[in-house]
């Protein structure tokens, strides 16, 4: 389900390498893989209790993730790695699926296949048991079959591809046991796999076994041989890269080896398969088996059962309505964020400023002094209770509404809708599914740049993510709209046009995206759009409750946890710096003071530049340092409501335009500290993390102050 | 040579085609291939994107978005 605390924040950086840990002998090693967006980490989940992030678009795992679980008294570690479609090695997901299932050792496989697109999953089946015979079926998505009327004789397949098979529906849990059970009984060998092999023309068939026969003794039955002979005969550079890491030396330095691929292939040539024939008649042939397969399996009793999903599409994705809908809908989501919040914002803060007074008359009560009571009270505590009652709620709405849509299979129409702008840009088609991942945390829309595999493209997409604003710049924004923008309009129209105008702030980071991905394109990252292909997998209901609980319980953890670890040394650093005076000016006043001339030019003050650098942690904290430093200076005490915060802003200068220039400087400056890490990490260089800091800062900043001079010049304020 | 060959691109919405050759190489094909985009394939164009721009075609029984650049290399005979 949606994203979690495992896929957001700082955690994104841990789960990435992978260095299995077994802690008996008899661990077993359990690969699961599976086409994308079949179920896979939903199995995954139920399996080990993890919280790996799913969704229901393809691509959502991007690493190998692994987990423990237990059966009968043996331990067994799972590892989930990519989907793919293929192990034919086309991208580097589908690399290092390829490698693990053949180098890394797994006691099994377990495939995880859609039921209700089975044959095409039978595809990376076939492939798979190509490189070990130790494969487990695990038809997934059977609720899902089953309410389209398409009926799968699992008895049937099983005998045909002789392996244990069975059938699941993961996200209620159904099917579990049996899967590990038939693990178990393939691993310990009370199973007999007699697995399918497939059989390729005459020609193939003698050519790979010429290969074979020598290539049998280099291998030491170590890996596949029969498999090995095919890809030599492919030519498949990257496996043999993978291979001669493995074995530690290389197949293609073996004289005999080579003598036989080139007598193997002049063979073929001879009888009319050339080269590029030979992976096309290796592929043709896999495809119709499952063809045939699929045929004998798979009873479609309702010939139009895909019907009702048709029908949502052609609204969704319509030429008239598809767009329209689209921004309804984040319309529709802002709203009622926008709105859901307010009570429970205006009850958190009252309920927190309320302890204001008793945790300094307990200060007084101990005799502490009084520096060490403003620390704590009006450093410390104000600005975490600020974090939490302004920013909390607004995330902890937005956050779970999100991944309902993502759990619908929403967000591949999106990408759809809008690639046409992307193509335009020279970008890439599933940049738009990165972008979408940005609006709940930017370091896990980075790592999500994964499933793009050209370089170049996912470059673009990696430096214009930070565009989109993120789960923690939301509640800044609407804070900001509410204050100078709404507040005005009174009564029930105010959310409405507290809405409207978020709606526009994203429009422009969309926008900005796109044009900064052409500007990319055009420059430093000159090329053209790479092929792709882009599944829309079928809808499913999310799992509204189960959503729900997760996403606000992790969401509001994560939250109040970040909120203690760096809102709280933060509201200490700004103490500090308002209250350690150098000749009569506070720290924070003379920093503030050197911005200032700089920051005015962008239509901000000091005091907000200052922000929002040291927001760098956590975009979070921005406003309540703002608020801080106005405090530290000024006079105002009770700030509960938005509209007293209103009058303190504007006692310290703030126009509309001051309101305008920040929060497109939110909207566009450098990504905050984790993302910035998550981007070195992902990008494996500095420059490219330096880049994507500079190009939303010099963006935004270019922006704000075009904006604010023009605004100035035109005498509007 | 079956003579009502045209690129899948402008197969109209609706119409079922079988594949007859793909046109390009390297990565391009082998996606397709793992589609299971062969010989004899039945594809048929299931709805245009806003721009049409790309289009969703429904292959062995998947919905795939294909841009044009792909498509238009797509060979297909109208059924």
């Amino acid at each position: 389900m949606g994203l979690t605390s495992m896929s957001t924040g700082a955690k994104v950086l841990d789960y990435c390498g992978l260095n299995i840990e077994k802690e008996t002998e008899q661990d077993k090693i359990v690969a699961l893989a599976g086409n994308p967006n079949v179920g896979k980490s939903t199995v995954f989940n139920s399996l080990t209790g993890l919280k790996q992030h799913t969704g229901n678009w393809p691509g959502k795992t991007v690493t190998n993730a692994q987990g423990k679980y237990r059966y009968k008294d043996n331990n067994y570690i799972m590892v989930d790695i990519p989907g793919t479609y293929s192990l034919m090695a086309n991208s580097a997901e589908e690399e290092v699926a390829r490698d693990f299932i053949c180098f890394g050792g797994p006691d099994a496989v377990v495939v995880v296949a859609d039921a209700t697109c089975l044959e095409r999953n039978l595809n990376l089946v076939l492939q798979t048991m190509e490189i070990t015979e130790n494969v487990v079926l695990c038809v997934n998505l059977m609720d899902e079959a089953k309410k389209k009327k398409i009926r799968i004789d699992l008895e049937a397949l099983k005998s045909r591809l002789g392996i244990p098979i069975v059938g699941t529906s993961a996200r209620s849990g159904r099917g579990l046991d049996q899967l590990m059970d038939a693990v178990a009984s393939l691993t310990d060998g009370t199973f007999k796999a007699e697995p399918l092999r497939v059989t390729y023309c005459e020609e193939i068939e003698n050519a790979v076994s010429m290969v074979e026969s020598v290539a049998a003794g280099a291998l030491q039955g170590k890996v596949n041989s029969r498999w090995i002979s095919l890809k030599l005969l492919d030519g498949d550079e990257s496996l043999l890269r993978s291979l001669k890491e493995y074995l530690g030396y290389d197949l293609m330095q073996n004289e005999e080896i080579l003598q036989k691929v080139r007598e193997a292939r002049c063979f073929l040539e001879k009888a009319g398969i050339s080269y590029d024939q030979f992976r096309d008649q290796v592929v043709s042939k896999i495809v119709k088996t499952c063809e045939e397969i699929g045929n004998k399996t798979v009873t479609f009793e309702k010939v139009e059962y895909a019907e009702r999903d048709r029908r949502i599409d052609k609204i969704l994705t319509s030429k008239i309505t598809g767009i329209p809908i689209m921004i309804a809908l984040l319309f529709g989501i802002l709203w009622i964020t926008i709105t859901g919040a307010n009570a429970p914002s205006s009850l958190l803060a009252t309920g927190l400023f309320s302890l204001e007074k008793p945790i300094s008359n307990f200060f007084l009560w101990i005799a502490a002094p009084e520096w060490l009571r403003s620390i704590f009270v009006d450093g410390i505590f104000r600005t975490l209770a600020w974090v939490v009652s302004v920013m909390l709620p607004p995330m902890a709405i937005f956050f779970p509404l999100f991944t309902l849509l993502e759990d619908l299979g929403y967000l591949p129409r999106v990408a759809f809708n809008l690639d046409n702008f992307f193509r335009r840009a020279h970008a890439h088609g599933k940049q738009a599914l990165t972008m979408c991942m940005g609006f709940g945390c930017n370091a896990a829309g980075i790592i999500g740049c994964r499933i793009i595999d050209s370089p170049r493209e996912r470059l673009i997409a990696i430096i214009t993510n930070n565009f989109v604003p993120c789960n923690g710049r939301f509640p800044t924004l609407i804070a900001i709209i509410t204050m100078f923008f709404a507040g005005a309009v009174g009564g029930a129209f105010q959310s409405v046009v507290s809405t409207l105008i978020l709606t526009a702030v994203i429009v422009l980071g969309v926008t900005m995206t796109v044009l900064i991905s052409k500007l990319l394109s055009k420059t430093i990252l000159k090329g053209m759009p790479s092929s792709f292909n882009l599944e829309l997998p079928p809808y499913r209901r999310p799992q509204i409750g189960r959503v729900i609980v997760r996403s606000v319980l992790d969401r509001t953890l994560f939250v109040l946890g970040r909120a203690v670890a760096i809102a709280a040394p933060a509201g200490l650093i700004i103490w500090s710096l308002a209250n350690i005076h150098i000749g009569g000016i506070s720290l924070l006043g003379r920093c503030a003071g050197f911005l200032d001339p700089f920051a005015r030019l962008l239509g901000l003050d000091g005091y907000i530049l200052m922000a929002f650098i040291l927001g760098f942690p956590a975009n979070e904290i921005v406003v309540p340092i703002i608020i801080m430093s106005y405090m530290a200076t000024g006079t105002l005490t009770d700030l509960e409501s938005l509209t007293e915060l209103h009058a303190l802003f504007v006692n310290h200068g703030w126009t509309w335009l001051t309101a305008v220039c920040t929060m497109l400087f939110s909207l566009m400056h450098w990504p905050c500290g984790t993302t910035c890490l998550t981007i070195k990490k992902e990008s494996q260089s500095m420059k490219w993390m330096l880049v994507s800091f500079a190009v939303p800062t010099v963006t935004g900043m270019l922006l704000c102050f075009l904006v604010a001079n023009t605004v100035r010049l035109l005498g509007l304020v | 040579m079956n003579n009502n060959q045209i690129p899948l691109n402008q197969l109209p919405v609706g119409k079922k085609a079988n594949v007859t050759t793909l046109t390009f190489d390297g990565t391009t094909r082998r996606r397709m291939l793992d589609l299971g985009v062969i010989d004899g394939t039945e594809i048929e164009p299931l709805y245009k994107s806003p721009s049409g721009n790309p289009v969703a075609y429904l292959i062995r029984g998947a919905v795939i978005a294909l841009r044009s650049d792909v498509s238009q290399k797509i060979m297909v005979s109208m059924l």
